[in-house]
């Protein structure tokens, strides 16, 4: 097992490739190669990319790529694929349009299924964003369709967040409307060279306009909004520190256009990140979510477990139903022993 | 959840690969969607790959399977470049290696020599092929 983190340190590909397939079938001894590239990691810029399916995110993407790799950098990049419920299956097509990168190692591109996982997901993408950390990418891109929270929690994984917006994706509601739009911190109209394109960069500057309005903490993110509360009280320069305004950048990615104003926005960002000292602060609220996430999927399976040796849950169910019992008492019933468990210690004392 | 359980059984990643100058993939379309409602992971190279870039999305994607889809007859050069680059990467030993489209008997012999495990020809059936993978995907 150690053997494949030596690889994966010493640079070899198929060692990170083989620590990723782990970490997505949380392979037996995966958590363990986790905690020992956790101290090789820190270096690489992490970029989360979303947007609406047919935005141009991989043709972007692959762009962008090739640009870092021009400028003598490497590149990671993870792009998240639906599966099917049915199946499970999935066809994950991403990597066709990776062709600007063919053949070049030194783009490590790996797509992931959803594989129905609830919640799961963003812990298996922060995970492989680990282990491309450690293998040393400068540039870790991660590419996903912005349908739903859990995508939005994926692309959380990143220092910045671009959202793709193509033209004439709708009317001025969908724009007013809660979820992806809030979290972006580069915003791209993509396919610029299409009817409707302006209208679309006009309706995103009202948008974003509009936001200044709230409590801006000049970066993504809900939790973050009540972190920066916290962080105003303790510090009294906190309540002024500089805004961020997400800029609009206009590009037609599949001709390769408007990829340096992208990429300078990006670097803009990291530059804003390091002088407001948000950079830091938004990985404490990383490691932060990542090990409530775990705690809970941990607490989880201790509780799955304890059902299944009680009987499984239908037992429960049928009482709930004959009206013997309600949900609240099964609950304190199972958790009992475990509440008992954790207060002990601290009575002793 | 059924979720959980799901999770017991590994999940089997497969390539299908279009190298060399082929011009067209209605069959491999075929193919990645049967896999996939075979409940593979499926990862699709596209048209016109070079041996090169198959080896690239074999090792980076870890696939279980790499399934090669070559109807112009040049399997003979084609076929062993992808072998030796995957043997490069140390990602040899542990794939299926497949080999769809019009071989010929003679060349089918060598290309299992030199480490291809399994040649479909054109009256393969979906089932044949799926059942083949899993029984035959490595363990790992």
């Amino acid at each position: 097992m150690s053997d494949l983190v030596e690889d994966l340190l010493a640079g070899k590909h198929s060692a990170l490739a083989r620590v990723i397939t782990k970490i997505e079938n949380r392979s037996p001894g995966y958590r363990e190669i986790i905690s020992a590239l956790h101290q090789h990691t820190g270096t690489a810029d992490v970029v989360g990319v979303t947007g609406s399916p047919g935005a141009g995110k991989s043709t972007l993407v692959d762009k962008v790529a090739a640009t870092y790799r021009e400028r003598g950098q490497t590149v990671g990049v993870i792009a998240i694929d639906p599966s099917s419920p049915f199946s499970g299956g999935a066809v994950l097509g991403d990597r066709i349009r990776m062709a600007s990168n063919a053949g070049d190692m030194d783009v490590f591109f790996r797509s992931m299924s959803a594989r129905g996982s609830l919640g799961g997901l963003s812990t298996a993408t922060t995970d492989a964003v680990t282990a491309l950390d450690a293998f040393g990418k400068d540039k870790i891109i991660v590419e996903t369709v912005g349908a739903g929270q859990n995508e939005v929690d994926i692309v959380r994984t990143a220092d910045t967040v671009a959202v793709l917006v193509p033209p004439g994706s709708g009317d001025d509601v969908q724009m007013l409307k809660a979820g992806i739009l809030e979290i972006g911190d580069v915003f791209v109209v993509n396919k610029a060279d299409l009817d409707g394109a302006d209208r679309t960069v006009q309706q995103l500057r009202e948008m974003l306009q509009g936001r200044s309005g709230r409590p801006d903490t000049g970066h993504h993110g809900a939790t973050e909004l009540a972190a920066a509360d916290a962080a105003s009280a303790d510090d009294p320069a906190e309540g002024d520190m500089e805004a961020w305004t997400p800029p609009i950048v206009e590009t037609v990615a599949n001709r390769g256009e408007g990829v340096e104003d992208f990429l300078g926005a990006l670097a803009d960002h990291g530059d804003y990140l390091d002088r407001t000292g948000r950079r830091e602060r938004q990985a404490r609220e990383r490691f932060a979510a990542e090990i409530r996430t775990l705690l809970r999927e941990d607490a989880n399976e201790l509780l799955s477990d304890e059902l299944d040796r009680r009987g499984g849950i239908e037992q429960y169910v049928d009482a709930v139903v004959e009206r013997h019992t309600d949900p609240y008492t099964v609950v304190d019933d199972v958790l009992a022993p475990l509440r008992e468990c954790l207060d002990e210690p601290r009575d002793d004392a | 959840m059924s979720v959980e359980q799901e999770q017991t059984e590994r999940t089997i990643r497969c390539l299908v690969a279009k190298v060399g100058l082929d011009g067209h993939d209605r069959g491999a379309h075929v193919i990645a969607r049967a896999l996939r409602d075979a409940g593979f992971e499926v990862i699709y190279s596209g048209l016109h790959r070079a041996p090169e870039e198959v080896v690239q999305a074999a090792v980076q994607e870890d696939v279980d399977v790499v399934g090669i889809s070559i109807l112009s007859g040049a399997h003979n050069t084609l076929v062993p470049k992808i072998l030796d680059g995957l043997k490069e990467y140390d990602a040899f030993d542990d794939r299926l290696i497949l080999v769809g489209g019009i071989v010929p008997d003679d060349d089918k012999d060598e290309l299992r020599e030199l480490g291809v495990d399994e040649i479909f020809g054109p009256g393969a059936s979906m089932e044949e092929m799926i059942d083949y993978i899993h029984e035959h995907a490595p363990e790992r």
